[in-house]
């Protein structure tokens, strides 16, 4: 099962886990990325190339399926206008075994953050806004699949 | 024929646009050749590109260097390095 959605509408863990426990493996691990709150921030807008979002991440997923044995692989990635605790992304992987599961879920997680095209903008209580800077610990998390 | 140029994030802010089209630059040309032309412009456009260590390219939705060769692609997206996750 190789599940992807980009879009707007929030995702209910509880269901996403249980699809890929359904799936008959021994194992399912996941990531959820959660809007961090803090230095006055209201707001954060997620934009995406549409055209080319899901032909990425679908790339990764290929990828994942290709290193390790997967039975299940979800990723979703919301856009548009997120708040602090609002859920971004979610990363779940279902295989016979943890050590699969888990690493193949860090590897999506590390991929999707440096790989896929999407930029947030933040929105702060003062007024201003910044588009997030590209982090190099992101480039160094890669360095660990190569 | 065309080639399509969309603009992501704070590239589009700088130009104030979110693509155009412009004529095809022809095969050989590379994605740094359409780049200098568009800094060339001025104004937003040399801004957005002042700095290319904070530009990426995509050649038909494909990550690509600034110099690859154009080809017979139809869309060239810039932006500056993603940060979703």
């Amino acid at each position: 099962m190789k599940h992807i959605r980009v879009g707007g509408e929030d995702f209910d863990t509880g269901t996403c886990l249980q699809e890929l426990e359904a799936l008959g493996g021994g194992g399912v691990a996941s990531f959820t990325g959660i809007v961090r709150g803090g230095n006055g921030l209201i707001s954060m807008r997620l934009d995406h190339y549409p055209a080319m979002t899901e032909a990425q991440i679908g790339k990764i997923v290929d990828e994942a399926c290709a290193r390790w044995p997967l039975l299940g692989v979800t990723v979703i990635h919301r856009v548009g206008e997120l708040h602090p605790g609002d859920r971004i992304v979610f990363v779940g992987t279902a295989s016979a075994h943890r050590g699969a599961a888990l690493e193949s879920c860090a590897f999506l997680i590390d991929w999707l953050k440096t790989s896929a095209p999407f930029w947030k903008k933040e929105h702060f209580e003062d007024g201003h806004s910044d588009w997030v800077e590209a982090r190099a610990e992101d480039d160094t998390a890669l360095e660990r699949w190569k | 024929m065309q080639l399509s140029i969309l603009y992501f994030a704070w590239v589009r802010e700088a130009i104030g646009n979110d693509g155009e089209a412009i004529d095809h630059p022809g095969d050989d040309a590379t994605v740094a050749d359409v780049i200098a032309a568009l800094s060339a412009r001025g104004g937003g456009y040399a801004q957005a590109f002042a700095d290319m260590t904070r530009v990426r390219a995509a050649l038909d939705h494909a990550f690509v260097p600034f110099e690859t060769p154009i080809g017979k692609a139809a869309e060239l997206a810039l932006f500056p390095p993603v940060t979703g996750g």
